[in-house]
């Protein structure tokens, strides 16, 4: 089929996908008007790439176009690929299209920067403002907020669009100074300052009057690479705990850095770091779900995560003072903090133990993985494991299982000639 | 011993429930009418389904239970699977001989097993709100077909009624032979079996019944799948835990690719 879209489709989605945020919870937009579509609650996920992450959203950017030259980003000015623009029909044909099909929760549009800031936030706008208004759809839309944009255009962007995020991208000032001498931190803050404040703004109003137009009501987010530049994990971290707290975000995403570039202000890395990305999400989990403080995870003797163990895990086993935790008795919190026992779990331990004491048979049915939990619990004072190893023994016996300390450690060499080969 | 068939109906099932209490007699097992078999011991009682008796159990049920408890009775009876009747039956008794709420005891066998069933139900209902794929037809109806693991059908029109307000839309159950269909106003159930048709083939809607822009969104759906992924981090396990082979079938962007 010779269709122009089609070649446009191919060159902005591949120039999107490193945006990793495909998020489509937290809307709390009905259909009320008969139209089309609806964004409440759960986030639905279509489909998954054969990377094995969601596809919740048509993720594209409105053009490749870009007058910056960022070395992380693949549509930066300096580099060779082939360039495309969507016109805002288009845009809204697909993403209607697709809604129609079930494909999509709804759209997420991102662009680079042509011309300058204003004129591309208007664009993007324009192509929200279309949906709502004329096509009548109440599904998702994510917008990106392009720094340097006017206060006036992001305020009109909140009110069509469910989420706004501005990219943070590098997680220190002295990187972004020499990865993308155009932009600076400030310059990337006030537009992150500035929705936090509508937002605020606009909950107070609803307190007020009932028909207070609704603002991004799921809320801003940004993402951070990991990877491209020298931060430790305490540095991200950090940054996202001041990003929570300072500005709200609902979420901050990580993206390990693929290499897309050869530019020569980059470190030097073959494969993207999926295990070190994998294992700070599980961080930044602990610090909105499970109540630790970032200084609990990393500090500055441990300034990056255990790769092979999970940060929790890596907690506890710093902190064996706290364990064993008596399950029928302690309180939410702490078997909350019990490697190997989850939001769900937790619950349902707390719901159970009201009607009989709890043996470690009704643990293993209700879906603690004991193979970690059994070393930091009792259950009515009993215990199922010994509890007198020491932090690296407890390690190797959860890493390798329990009895195989020799081919534990040949695993880990023959993992070391592998490295070096 | 007592052997009790009823018709297969949720209501029917309540109605045993309504009639083992007034019986005192307690079933040794609970079978829809068509699969039992005649038993030379006990006593076999067939239950006829009253709408009232039904409604009286469900009440009842009501007064003791949350709303979510409720529901993880009714996902029970369409988890279908082996032995359910007798759950939702052992479930009803501890509910009514407790003098308090059972809910929430996951120590009780089969509360936790009725609240994991739930979960699975649950998590059929919401991957087939994510995997239907509707076809535009010729007169604009948007047409899917589906085969779930579990009877979900009757639990996913509430989302599409909600979200697809403004088009026509249908879903059909292909293993169990039955549809819902929405026209702008209403969801009825509707059966569209066609006897020409082999198994495989009921319900599958053939191209030249297409809108004539169906092709070209498939295929835009391909392109898009396509490129969205990250060869550099390619991970199969993970795909496939998220979605197994089986669910494949539904998926446009699963089929071959269209030229």
């Amino acid at each position: 089929m010779n269709d122009k879209v089609i070649g446009k489709l191919k060159i902005l989605a591949d120039a999107a996908k490193y945006d990793v945020s495909c998020s489509s919870s937290g809307g709390k937009r009905k259909n009320e008007n008969k139209g089309l579509g609806n964004a409440e609650g759960m986030g639905i996920c279509h489909s998954y790439t054969e990377d094995g992450r969601c596809v919740s959203l048509l993720k594209i950017l409105l053009t490749n176009f870009c007058i910056y030259d960022c070395a992380y980003c693949v549509t930066r000015k300096s580099n060779d690929v082939q360039r495309a623009a969507f016109t805002v029909q288009e845009v809204v044909d697909l993403t209607i299209n697709f809604y129609r099909r079930n494909y999509i929760e709804g759209l997420f549009l991102s662009s680079g920067i042509f011309k300058d800031a204003d004129y591309t936030m208007e664009r993007l706008v324009r192509v929200a403002k279309k949906l709502r208004q004329e096509e009548k759809f109440n599904g998702y839309i994510h917008l990106k907020t392009i720094p340097g944009a006017s206060d006036e255009l992001i305020k009109e962007a909140g009110l069509y669009a469910d989420r706004l995020s501005v990219n943070i991208e590098l997680p220190s000032e002295q990187s972004l100074q020499s990865l993308a001498p155009e932009k600076n931190y400030a310059e990337i803050l006030l537009p992150m300052g500035s929705i936090k404040n509508q937002l605020v703004q606009a909950k107070e109003e609803s307190k007020l009057f009932k028909a207070t137009p609704k603002f991004a009501p799921a809320g801003q987010s940004t993402q951070l690479i990991v990877g491209a530049t020298a931060e430790s994990d305490r540095q991200i971290l950090q940054l996202s705990d001041q990003l929570y707290k300072g500005y709200s975000l609902k979420r901050v995403y990580y993206s390990g850095y693929v290499p897309v570039s050869t530019d020569s202000r980059l470190s030097i890395i073959t494969e993207p770091p999926i295990i070190r990305e994998n294992r700070i999400y599980q961080a930044d989990w602990l610090m909105r779900f499970y109540g630790f403080d970032v200084k609990e995870i990393l500090d500055e003797a441990n300034p990056n995560l255990d790769l092979d163990i999970d940060p929790k895990l890596g907690w506890a086993l710093r902190n064996r003072h706290f364990f064993p935790v008596e399950i029928n008795t302690a309180d939410y919190e702490m078997i909350l903090r019990v490697p190997g026992i989850g939001v769900k779990s937790a619950k349902k331990i707390i719901s159970a133990r009201r009607f009989a004491p709890l043996h470690f048979d009704h643990l293993r049915q209700m879906g603690v993985v004991l193979k970690r939990a059994k070393y930091f619990i009792t259950c009515q004072t009993q215990s199922l494991q010994r509890q007198d190893f020491d932090s690296e023994q407890l390690r190797r016996r959860i890493l390798f299982g329990e009895g195989s300390v020799r081919s534990a450690l040949l695993t880990q060499q023959l993992d070391l000639f592998r490295q070096v080969g | 011993m007592y052997f009790y068939t009823y018709d297969g109906s949720f209501e029917g099932l309540l109605t045993v429930v309504f009639e083992a209490y007034e019986r005192k007699a307690w079933p040794t097992a609970i079978e829809p009418e068509q699969l039992a078999q005649p038993s030379m011991f006990g006593e076999t009682i067939a239950v006829l389904t009253d709408e009232e008796k039904a409604s009286r159990v469900w009440q009842g049920l009501k007064k003791r239970l949350s709303a979510t408890a409720l529901d993880s009775l009714y996902y029970t009876y369409l988890w279908e699977q082996s032995g359910f009747e007798r759950l939702i039956f052992d479930y009803a008794r501890l509910v009514f001989d407790s003098p308090e709420s059972v809910e929430g005891n996951y120590t009780a066998p089969f509360i936790l097993q009725v609240q994991q069933i739930q979960k699975q139900v649950h998590r059929e209902k919401h991957r087939m709100e994510a995997f239907v794929r509707f076809q535009k037809t010729a007169d604009g109806l948007y047409y899917a077909s589906i085969s779930p693991d579990f009877n979900v059908l009757p639990l996913i029109v509430r989302h599409f009624e909600k979200r697809y307000a403004d088009q026509r839309w249908a879903i059909y159950d292909a293993s169990r032979r039955y549809g819902a269909y929405y026209d702008l106003r209403h969801t009825s159930f509707v059966q569209l079996e066609n006897p020409a048709l082999t198994p495989k083939q009921q319900g599958k809607l053939s191209p030249d019944q297409f809108d004539e822009n169906e092709t070209r969104y498939q295929m835009l759906w391909q392109v898009y799948f396509d490129h969205v992924n990250i060869p550099e981090r390619k991970n199969p396990k993970l795909h496939l835990r998220h979605i197994p082979k089986r669910y494949w079938k539904y998926l446009s962007e699963k089929q071959p690719r269209l030229q």
